[in-house]
């Protein structure tokens, strides 16, 4: 549904985005990474028709945002970042103005606003001024409106950013009841929101994508992908260590005390097979030198290791996908 | 069309929706009624028309018309709810109307409420209101030459005072392009038609050939021109921000 291709944005010397191309089908949501000044928002913004793109350009349900701009625009939903709006009006009249903008009347219009003020709590709130609202219900008069018109496509410049950790909740379960019918995109710092929410995780780094797949690909790339954890109480030794690095097919070992508890992190050979084998055999050791086993655990891979390893300044981008 | 009605709706609603309509009112109609009856001597004259009244008009305007028009894109941009109303299926066209008009209609209100002159005017004497309502007519278009100015220079900008003070500035020159103020620094040097060209820009010699009760098409083409050519200025200022 969406379909971007070649998108290119400079800012005089400067590319903000360069040459990004990728789709996002029905049913994906699509998690849009990368450090702040990536050029994610830049690229939400040509594809919503905001700034004119330097080069390339989008589709948004087959009309190009750069030659039938108004017509895109109708397909999508979107929530700018730090979620703008109208602070002088009332929540009410804020909505009605975008339900008029959506050619929406009558009817239809109050239907389309009582759903869009159900999805997003927003009843309380409906007669105040969206000035004296808190953080957390401006951004969800941000989604309110972004979902108005039931849009095909949906856009989110950090949907949760400045929400606690009910609302955070609230939204990603709104997300997850929208996806199967929509194509959506969403920004975000949150990794573990990645993990939660979206079907594929793109991350970008200085206007270029260097990775593109399931969460569980990226995560997959860690260096943490199918290391073992395992954390002792008590007093450990240097023999402790020692006797885990024995174990058959492990690479290497991590230990990282803190408190009155270690932990060791156990790299396997990059064979990638038998991980949960490797936890048993860690298990059977831990049972017969009667350690105080606190935790044991296979690691699926860890997001944020795998995002620091791309975007570092030294990346430069050689993972490419 | 159904957008244009939506952004002049919100945008008309957007001035009463705080105490600046309110405000501006008041003063509009105690600065204009200060001017007329004490600078103007409007009861030592002995005349039963609105003249003075009227003369008062562009110079008011000057000042509090680029108060109005500051606001209308530099606010949007400063709280980024242009990014809001440009990613909204709204023709840049009816962007620009549609606030241009709301910021009209407000400023007709306002000065539709200044009719207790025309009613003390009526009851002290016997005025050809016909030329009255000229006036009124001038005075309208005229404000919106101004507000046309005001709104294309505050899409250049985030800042509202820059854009107040541009405005105020560059509303200047075109009041008084027709006064020696202007003309004299032509005279010595340029031809005689480019200073009548440039005298040609003034509103003042457009307003006052209305206020004398002559509806001249000429007058009434030259300020719909004016607004026409600001508000395409201000489309083309808007969209090339989109460029970045």
């Amino acid at each position: 549904m969406i379909v971007i291709d070649g998108l290119t944005k400079q800012f005089g010397p400067f590319t903000a985005v360069d040459g990004i191309s990728f789709s996002v089908a029905k049913g994906e949501v699509l998690g849009f990474l990368g450090p702040n000044g990536a050029g994610k928002s830049t690229t939400m913004k040509m594809v919503t028709g905001f700034l004119a793109p330097s080069a390339g350009t989008a589709r948004v349900c087959g009309h190009d945002i750069v030659t039938s701009t108004l017509d895109a625009q109708r397909m999508i939903g979107y929530l700018p970042e730090g979620a703008p709006a109208y602070g002088d009006m009332t929540t009410r009249g804020f909505l009605k103005f975008i339900a008029r903008v959506r050619r929406l009347s009558g009817a239809e219009a109050d239907k389309a606003i009582g759903s869009a003020v159900e999805a997003t709590e927003l009843a309380g709130v409906l007669e105040q001024p969206i000035d004296t609202l808190s953080k957390g219900f401006r951004r969800r008069v941000g989604l309110a409106q972004a979902i108005l018109h039931n849009p095909p496509v949906l856009i989110m410049d950090e949907p949760t950013d400045g929400l606690d950790p009910n609302q955070k909740f609230e939204v990603r379960k709104l997300i997850g009841r929208m996806a199967a019918e929509k194509a959506i995109v969403i920004s975000t710092h949150i990794l573990e929101e990645v993990d939660a929410i979206c079907t594929r995780a793109l991350i970008i780094d200085r206007g270029r994508i260097v990775a593109d797949g399931t969460p569980a690909e990226l995560m997959s790339r860690s260096r943490y992908h199918n290391a073992v954890s395992l954390t002792l109480g008590g007093r450990t030794t240097v023999e402790t260590a020692e006797k885990l690095r024995s174990l058959a097919g492990i690479e290497s070992i991590e230990v990282s005390p803190r408190g009155g508890e270690t932990t060791f992190t156990l790299f396997p050979a990059r064979s990638g097979e038998g991980d949960t084998m490797l936890v048993d055999a860690v298990a059977r050791i831990a049972r017969e030198e009667n350690w105080q086993v606190r935790a044991l655990y296979g690691e699926a891979g860890r997001l944020d290791e795998v995002f620091r390893r791309l975007t570092r300044p030294d990346a430069g981008g050689k993972e490419a996908a | 069309m159904n957008e244009l009605l939506a952004v002049f709706r919100r945008e008309l609603g957007g001035y009463f929706a705080t105490p600046l309509a309110f405000i501006f009112i008041v003063i509009f109609l105690f600065t204009m009624g200060a001017f007329t009856f004490y600078l103007g001597a409007y009861y030592e004259s002995d005349q039963a028309d609105l003249t003075i009244f009227f003369s008062f008009h562009p110079w008011l305007y000057l000042f509090l018309i680029p108060a109005i028009s500051m606001r209308l894109w530099a606010e949007e941009r400063r709280s980024g709810s242009i990014e809001l109303l440009l990613s909204l299926p709204v023709p840049l066209w009816a962007a620009v109307l549609g606030k241009f008009l709301a910021a009209w209609a407000f400023s007709g209100i306002a000065l539709a409420l200044t009719f207790p002159m025309w009613l003390t005017v009526n009851y002290l004497g016997d005025p050809d209101n016909g030329v009255v309502l000229a006036g009124y007519l001038g005075s309208f278009f005229m404000a919106g030459g101004y507000l046309a100015i005001g709104s294309c220079l505050s899409a250049v900008t985030r800042n509202q005072v820059i854009a107040f003070v541009v405005s105020v500035a560059v509303s200047f020159l075109f009041t008084v392009s027709g006064l020696p103020i202007v003309t004299d620094f032509f005279a010595s040097w340029a031809p005689q038609q480019v200073l009548s060209t440039i005298a040609s820009f003034s509103f003042l010699t457009h307003f006052e050939a209305i206020t004398r009760g002559v509806i001249d098409l000429r007058d009434i083409v030259y300020f719909t021109t004016l607004i026409g050519a600001w508000l395409i200025a201000c489309g083309i200022v808007v969209d090339m921000k989109k460029a970045g």
